[in-house]
């Protein structure tokens, strides 16, 4: 072993570790290249991206607008809600911590497992719900302990909150889950919120936007799981606006628990001057709140299978034929016309003969002669047997059209319908049978062919009573009334005319005063006492079904001898007071309700309730010193 | 005529020892050490727990340990080049067979105190083995295949081992390693082509041996964008780290993607990634810089010692840390796929710290005994 081997072993070293030496070098610059490739060159877009990482835009929603009546008393409001929140890595012990909130809000074998499933499933630092819409004692029960429940804490949410349950629920409708059509139809944001909900039925739905004002933005900081660290930016949304209504709760009250207590039953009162609509009711009513977080499939199949269908708002989407209450239109008709006059007289015999066909008249004697006006009282069959087959269907038409009824109405409400009333080329077009002689005579009467919503009839009572063409409304412009400013309210209400003679109004005025307040008159039970507050109105009896003629041979069969839905449907129609009609009323009541009576039994005494009530208070002009005393607490978010 | 020399030394005393101790690089090697625990404290979002205060800890008790090493005499490491590297074999074979019979991959033996990583300990095993066989081993037989077979073996069945923990970084550093080794001993260049064309033609067989998520990770290297959620997730997070920090960085504790956890493994593989982040393009390149003079002492030492075995020992040791520098640096920012190697002195764990440290112990006792001149066959080692 020489030392100049082992010089040149060292020196084939040295050469070949300055080599190694330069290939590093040169890697390590490829390290340094890229890096400045990354951090100079890129570093904008890099910068970008690690903010679109950690910035995240979450939406707030707004707090939803309240519905109110005409004096602000809250139909709809906001309730706040509660919630138990447990952070598993917060508490330590989880089981310990649940042990210590169920001795405070029992919680149940299954709550308990699906609180620990929750937990497990998801990170430790994601709050897990323990209980959702808490009482307000339960909260406060956890919320004074919060110290010894490590890791609990209650979280505040809002819920919709309907504090008149379903007195008034067809009116102001529902809130539910958005729906995938929901999303579909709309771009706006909020409806992504888990939370959210939207409007499905009645105000709720038509006002929906005005409502649900709009989303504010609140710019956070997440971490990779999502988790919020800080707010960076917050942009308050607008909350969504108050709908003020017409209806005067007091008002709504008492005609639901009227209706209500008759079954099936609808009732619509109007401020013929303004077109408000004062109380809109439908019996029976659901309640609102439990469409809120979901109906349970027991809530849902009991309001689907109720033969008294209460999810259908029957004031403005239930058809019905008019009966009698349809006497006066067709005698505005008549004098319309010229060819009957306020002293034509027809001679009852208690039937009307058109070649085979036989039309009896309620009252098996006859009225004998009779002319319009009392034939409005008595509200005798044959005199209009006689008036509708003088006038012809197509007149008849034309005048309800001008009355408002079998067109839209233009009520502020989904779902309304403008029900039927039967022309010549209708009947053609939709049968494909020409109109026959016998259908104008069944007109002549309020049934055959013609169907009419409930708010129709308060419309066409309204234009009765007015003379003017009012048109229906719900929602208040202007807002709610306040005691001072603008308690009276008076808004011009630039109804066009109808356009019928002044004269030939008085005489059906007068016919319907009669009804009401004379003796032998269809409703004389049902009349006001007190001279200023009277009204004048119009019975009516729809017939359900065709009843075989050799029935009514034998006289109608009424009260409970039938089967409850083939009775007759009871209707009436009122205004008052009698010098300067302002409040309008109609009525139906469903297979004559639970006594099986007719208009002017069951139906009648509803209208003048509910129309004395609206004298006295007269909601149109003042706000009464007690507006209503809802029921329980009132969000007044 | 030959100048005849004596093998051997004169056995110097501690104290000398000591002052002769190379102090700049100890130095250097604090510093690092410093940025190294700077780091693990941002990690944890400005707190000692729970890394940068047991790295320090660790960074402590293994400079004493890279002290010690220093101080041994060079020839005690040299005699127990290949017991040392036997040892560790034994070891790595022991947490294999442990591994098959017990569940799922371990690579851990846990020796009460502290847990051994054998294959961090094995980079040292085989440079210390390699450096005792190539200083036998006379300059014009080098390119013998009788004298290659060895040495390929104490690369290959350690690197084999490793593979199959699996460990595909440290398989890689072995083997990158042993050829350093190879090619400084001298082997002719034309053997590298031999091996490196069988290496090829071995691709499609050891892909075989790869476990899916290697795989993934070679894929996901490959296009690392196709699936930013999934696999390619860790790398292009850590791009978007480094690119975001810029040139000056973000600021210390600023990070937003190390703190607000889009970065995996921000205290152990990923690290430099929150450096680039926190302190820019300027601060990664000095650091860099940091461990290009850390090289630089190493050749010098390497270039200032009078015996092969110490030569080839600090070179070899030098481009053991070289590579666990490139390759956790080039993993991080994209140029080689993800493979699991710490970043020196810095990535928090307490095997690869005292593996490295150990490895500069070594170095040192190269440096501090470079007079020492030992024989081809150990003369001089008495």
């Amino acid at each position: 072993m020489g030392n100049k081997r082992e010089q040149a072993r060292g020196k084939l070293l040295t050469r070949r570790a300055l080599l190694l030496a330069g290939g590093q070098l040169a890697l390590l610059g490829t390290v340094a290249g890229r890096l400045y490739f990354l951090q100079v060159v890129q570093a904008g877009r890099y910068a970008t991206l690690a903010e679109e990482n950690r910035i995240s835009i979450r939406l707030i929603a707004p707090p939803r607008g309240r519905i109110v009546d005409r004096f602000g008393v809250p139909l709809a409001g906001n309730r706040p809600t509660y919630r138990a929140v447990l952070v598993p890595d917060q508490s330590g012990d989880v089981g310990a911590t649940l042990d210590a909130v169920s001795r405070l809000v029992t919680l149940t074998d299954s709550e308990r497992r699906r609180v620990i499933r929750d937990i497990r499933a998801k990170h430790g630092f994601v709050p897990v719900v323990i209980r959702e819409n808490m009482s307000w004692d339960e909260m406060a029960r956890i919320e004074v302990n919060t110290l010894e429940l490590a890791g609990v804490s209650i979280e505040q949410g809002r819920i919709r909150d309907y504090p008149f349950g379903d007195t008034v629920s067809h009116v102001v409708g529902y809130v539910a889950a958005v729906s995938e059509e929901d999303l579909a139809g709309s771009d706006d944001p909020l409806l992504e919120l888990p939370d959210f909900r939207i409007g499905k039925n009645g105000i709720e739905k038509a006002y929906d936007l005005e409502l649900r004002g709009t989303a504010g933005t609140s710019q956070v900081e997440v971490n990779a799981f999502g988790q919020v660290v800080r707010e960076l930016a917050r942009e308050e949304g607008m909350a969504g606006q108050e709908i003020a209504l017409g209806i005067d709760m007091a008002l709504q009250d008492l005609a639901m628990k009227r209706c209500a207590a008759e079954g099936s039953a609808s009732c619509v009162l109007l401020d013929a001057w303004t077109g408000e609509v004062l109380a809109l009711v439908s019996s029976p009513g659901y309640d609102p709140g439990d469409f809120t977080n979901g109906l349970s499939q027991a809530t849902w199949q009991k309001l689907i299978t109720d033969p008294l269908n209460p999810l259908s708002d029957k004031a403005i989407s239930g058809t019905y034929a008019p009966g009698s209450t349809f006497k006066p239109l067709v005698a505005m008709a008549a004098l319309d016309s010229g060819l009957v006059t306020p002293d034509t007289e027809f001679f009852c015999p208690g039937q009307f003969q058109i070649g085979n066909a036989l039309f009896h008249c309620w009252k098996k004697g006859g009225h004998g002669a009779i002319s319009i006006r009392r034939a409005i009282k008595e509200s005798c069959d044959v005199f209009f047997y006689h008036a509708a087959d003088v006038v012809g269907i197509d007149r008849i038409a034309a005048m309800a059209n001008r009355f408002g009824l079998g067109v839209d109405l233009g009520i502020e409400l989904p779902n309304a319908r403008t029900g039927l009333i039967p022309t010549r080329a209708w009947k053609l077009a939709t049968t494909g049978v020409t109109w026959q002689r016998g259908d104008t005579i069944s007109c002549g009467i309020g049934q055959g062919y013609v169907a009419v919503t409930p708010l129709s009839l308060a419309i066409y009572a309204a234009r009765l009573a007015t003379g003017r063409a009012v048109a229906p409304r719900l929602v208040r412009a202007q807002g709610a009334m306040t005691a001072d400013g603008q308690a009276a309210d008076h808004i011009s209400a630039d109804f066009a005319p109808v356009g019928v003679a002044d004269r030939y109004f008085t005489v059906v005025r007068n016919g319907m005063y009669d009804v009401v307040n004379e003796p032998h008159g269809t409703a004389y039970h049902a009349r006001i006492d007190d001279p200023a507050f009277a009204m004048c109105g119009k019975t009516g009896t729809a017939q359900v079904h065709h009843i075989a003629r050799d029935v009514r041979d034998h006289g109608i069969v009424t009260g409970t001898s039938v089967p409850w839905k083939d009775r007759d449907h009871a209707l009436f129609i009122a205004f008052a007071p009698v010098a300067e009609p302002r409040y309008v009323c109609a009525v139906v009541v469903e297979h004559g309700g639970t006594s099986g009576g007719e208009g002017g039994a069951v139906a009648a005494p509803i209208a003048r309730d509910v129309l004395l009530l609206a004298q006295q208070r007269d909601p149109a002009r003042r706000v009464p010193a007690e507006p209503f005393g809802a029921p329980g607490k009132l969000a007044q978010e | 005529m030959e100048q005849p020399f004596e093998y051997g030394g004169p056995r110097q005393r501690f104290a000398e020892k000591l002052v002769s101790l190379n102090w700049g690089l100890v130095l250097l090697l604090g510093v690092i050490g410093a940025v190294g625990i700077a780091m693990l404290y941002s990690a944890a979002n400005g707190a000692w727990n729970p890394w940068a205060e047991k790295q320090a800890i660790r960074f402590g008790v293994a400079a004493l340990v890279m002290l010690a090493a220093a101080l041994v005499d060079l020839r005690f490491w040299y005699r127990i080049a290949y017991g040392f590297y036997g040892v560790v074999l034994l070891l790595l074979v022991a947490v294999e067979v442990r591994g098959a019979v017990g569940m799922g991959a371990q690579r851990w033996i846990d020796l009460g105190v502290i847990q051994i990583q054998p294959s961090e300990m094995m980079k040292i095993g085989a440079m210390l083995a390699l450096a005792r066989w190539f200083n036998g081993v006379p300059v014009e037989e080098i390119g013998r295949l009788s004298r290659l077979v060895v040495p390929a073996l104490i690369i290959l069945l350690p690197a084999v081992l490793v593979l199959k923990q699996p460990d595909l970084g440290t398989a890689l550093m072995l083997v990158l390693g042993g050829g350093a080794m190879f090619f400084l001993a001298g082997v002719r260049l034309w053997q590298f082509g031999v091996v490196l064309a069988g290496a090829l033609g071995a691709v499609p067989v050891a892909w075989r041996f790869l476990r899916d998520y290697q795989k993934n990770r070679i894929y996901t290297f490959l296009d690392p964008e196709n699936d930013p959620l999934g696999a390619g997730y860790h790398s292009l997070q850590s791009k978007i780290a480094i690119g975001s920090g810029g040139l000056t960085g973000k600021g210390f504790l600023m990070g937003t993607q190390s703190h607000l956890s889009f970065l995996p493994e921000k205290q152990t593989d990923f690290i430099f990634t929150m450096l680039a982040e926190e302190w820019g393009l300027i601060g990664s390149l000095v650091l860099l810089g940091l461990y290009i003079l850390v090289f630089v002492y190493g050749y010098a030492i390497a270039f200032r010692s009078r015996n092969h075995f110490g030569r080839l020992l600090a070179l070899g040791i030098t481009v053991n840390l070289f590579l666990y520098v490139f390759i956790n640096t080039a993993m991080v920012i994209g140029i080689i796929p993800v493979v699991g190697v710490p970043l020196p002195l810095i990535s928090y764990g307490g095997t690869a710290m005292l593996t490295v440290m150990f490895g500069f112990g070594l170095l040192m006792s190269v440096y501090i005994h470079r007079d020492t001149r030992l024989g081809r066959f150990g003369e001089g080692v008495d």
